[in-house]
């Protein structure tokens, strides 16, 4: 009989603390597995907090969007006026990213969950195709006669831009390199310690990380978070048990609108520029990848899964014949050309038939990711028999 | 003073009269049964009242309101619950959070973003679950997935999560419909037992006569999708048109 107990608010606060703990040194355990580059950490923590946002939508309530890449972008763009407008300070650009992400999220979830199922997924996918055509065309700024997406180029922050906080806050402090800084602390600043690089902007990003993840602890322990997996196992039930669901999956919705808003403008902070291709299917799609992969449904799976499809993209994607050769140097030199001109197959620019491999392997074997491989092995090795809910495939998920 | 009212209730599916001008009054407080062969439309009735189905003609009151204009989770806010024919539950989630459930939403209404208090810190809500789960005897299973249990439990809890919500009208679709005769006496116990300590009114269609006679201050007999009777236990099993549509060929016990 298939037991589930949730773990007490003891084992979180404990979890919370690893959490943390292993994000703020990252740049140390990263560096023996070559991923501490501030640029690729940042990526990291960026995307682990746009996919703990997306599972709190598709894991949680069970509603598969392919739009919140939509959301990113319009962070993005949000941040990046905030800097032309108001100043480098990330503050407000993060503030007013989550604002109107959440606005948008408001409208494009409002409409997308008069359905369900495949149809909601394919009315998010139409939403932020739409956004990703206006952005690239910069529609609405012909319209009214403004550079508001600058087109194709992308959106950037330019000398003559008013910036009329910069003076206040930074008076004193030369703000003509036109980058991102916390109240005159440039955020792409690194520090150096023992060939350890502590990055201003990956610190910024982490603490950013650290609180959406605490919030979004909250939300799945709380009644709330327990009404949105209620929705995503029997919404009739619930309409019965007079729950109206209508609005606890556009909060949901929002939410997680909101969440990949905040990943958007911090993807500004290193480089402050806003371009339409973040707005892509693509970048839709491979957030549901980082869920699914780490786990739905859990709470640091799609932060796994996030952390994982960045790093290997980092890798994979750069690497050519001759990396594989030094990697497989241990093969006998005859055989060694023959594999590696298979392995090449899989790396560069062809590294996304990797991807799509270990998805399919993972979708197939192991339904509930990464977590809930960790989760057998752990049962494996305690020899316990306590068996938890196994976490559904995507597929089931959708309905 | 009756509860449930029922006027001239009409509906049809395409060719087929599935409620034919159907009346029907429940008492405040009392059960009420509903018999009748397979098909006779006991079903459709249920969801005319709550909101799944609306019917073509006539009038459903509940407490001197319409049911007809209001949706079914404003429904169920008003005191109205109901066990399906099939087990309505969250299969993924576990037998304690199922009854939570329904705890949580007759405190806070159909919709509150209740995001920073943990579950499992709710006392007063787990509390009130339990003990429901222990009146209907699944308190041991608590922590059990909802899937895993067997059909009689699926619908003893459905019907710990309609109880948990102290509904004013109870209704029950066939509540002891693939339990053993031991289940089924207890669920009999049971009914009768909320029956008297909270007053509940119940609307129960069953086929079993055993539970029927040994429940019903009342019961109406639908056929065709009208009411061909509607009397005390008693006059139903004497009266020749009931016997004629439906209990003719069964043993009345
Ligand atoms: N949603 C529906 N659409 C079409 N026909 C229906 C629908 N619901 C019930 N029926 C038909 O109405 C009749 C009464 O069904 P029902 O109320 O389920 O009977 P029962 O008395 O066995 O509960 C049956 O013939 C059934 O096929
Ligand atoms: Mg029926």
């Amino acid at each position: 009989m298939k037991i589930l107990t949730h773990p007490t608010s003891s084992v979180d606060s404990t979890m919370m603390f690893i959490f943390v703990a292993a994000v703020l040194t990252m740049p140390i355990w990263l560096t023996p597995i070559g991923a501490a580059y501030p640029d690729l950490m940042q990526r990291f923590v960026i995307f682990g907090l746009f996919a703990t946002g997306f599972n709190i939508l598709f894991g949680l309530t069970g509603y598969l969007s392919f739009g919140h890449a939509a959301f990113l972008g319009i962070g993005s763009y949000t941040a990046v006026w905030s800097f032309k407008l108001l100043g480098m300070n990330p503050i407000p650009a993060a503030i007013f990213a989550v604002v109107v992400s959440g606005v948008f999220a408001l409208i494009i979830g409002y409409v997308s969950l008069r359905r369900s199922g495949i149809y909601f997924s394919i009315l998010t996918l139409a939403f932020a195709q739409m956004c990703y055509a206006i952005a690239y065309s910069d529609l609405i700024g012909k319209f009214l006669g403004i550079n508001l997406t600058n087109g194709e180029t992308g959106l950037r922050v330019l000398a003559d831009d008013p910036r009329i906080m910069d003076g206040v806050l930074t008076s004193g402090i030369d703000t003509s390199a036109l980058t991102v800084n916390l109240f005159g602390l440039d955020l792409t600043h690194t520090w150096v310690w023992n060939g350890f690089q502590f990055n201003a902007g990956f610190y910024f990003c982490a603490f950013v990380l650290i609180i959406a993840s605490y919030i979004a602890m909250r939300i799945f322990r709380s009644p709330f978070g327990l009404m949105l997996k209620a929705v995503k196992t029997n919404q009739n039930r619930l309409n019965y048990t007079g729950v109206n669901t209508k609005p606890y999956t556009l909060a949901a919705f929002v939410i997680s609108g909101m969440y990949a808003g905040l990943a958007g403008a911090l993807l500004c902070i290193t480089d402050p520029l806003a371009g339409a291709e973040r707005m892509q299917w693509t970048a839709s799609g491979e957030v549901v990848l980082m869920v699914i992969l780490g786990g739905m449904g859990t709470l640091m799976g799609p932060m796994l899964g996030a952390g994982i499809i960045k790093f290997s993209e980092q890798k994979f994607s750069t690497w050519g014949k001759p990396e594989l050769h030094e990697f497989l140097a241990f093969i006998p030199d005859g055989i060694r050309d023959t594999v590696v001109s298979v392995a090449s197959l899989f790396v560069g620019s062809g590294w996304h038939l990797t991807l799509g491999l270990v998805f399919m392997l993972i979708v197939i074997f192991l339904p509930g990711g990464i977590v809930e491989g960790g989760r057998r092995i752990l049962m494996i090795v305690t020899g316990s028999n306590r068996r938890n809910r196994q976490i559904q495939a995507a597929a089931q998920a959708a309905e | 003073m009756a509860i449930l009212q029922v006027r001239n209730v009409n509906k049809r599916f395409g060719g087929l009269q599935a409620l034919n001008d159907v009346n029907l009054s429940v008492e405040q407080g009392t059960i009420h049964a509903i018999i009748g062969p397979n098909g006779a439309g006991k079903s459709t009735l249920l969801n005319c009242f709550v909101g799944r189905l609306t019917p073509d003609t006539g009038s459903v009151m509940f407490n001197g309101k319409s049911l007809l204009e209001i949706t079914p989770h404003e429904i169920n806010q008003a005191g109205v619950s109901r066990v399906f024919q099939t087990p309505e539950i969250f299969t993924d989630l576990t037998i304690l959070e199922n009854v939570m459930i329904p705890t949580f939403a007759h405190r806070d209404g159909s919709f509150k973003v209740n995001w920073w208090p943990r579950v499992d810190k709710e006392a007063q809500t787990r509390d009130h679950a339990m003990s429901v789960l222990d009146e209907i005897g699944l308190v041991d299973k608590k922590d059990v997935v909802a899937s895993a249990l067997s059909r009689g439990d699926k619908r003893r809890l459905e019907m710990a999560m309609c109880l948990a919500q102290d509904p004013k009208l109870l209704l029950l679709d066939e509540p002891t419909a693939g339990m053993s005769r031991a289940d089924t006496n207890a669920t009999i116990d049971l009914l009768k037992r909320i029956g008297k300590s909270r007053g509940i009114t119940k609307v129960i269609i069953e086929h079993d006569m055993h539970v029927v006679f040994s429940l019903a201050d009342k019961i109406a007999v639908l056929a065709q999708g009208a009411v061909i009777a509607e009397d005390l236990p008693e006059n139903i099993k004497t009266d020749p048109r009931v016997k004629e549509a439906y209990l003719g060929e069964e043993a009345v016990a």
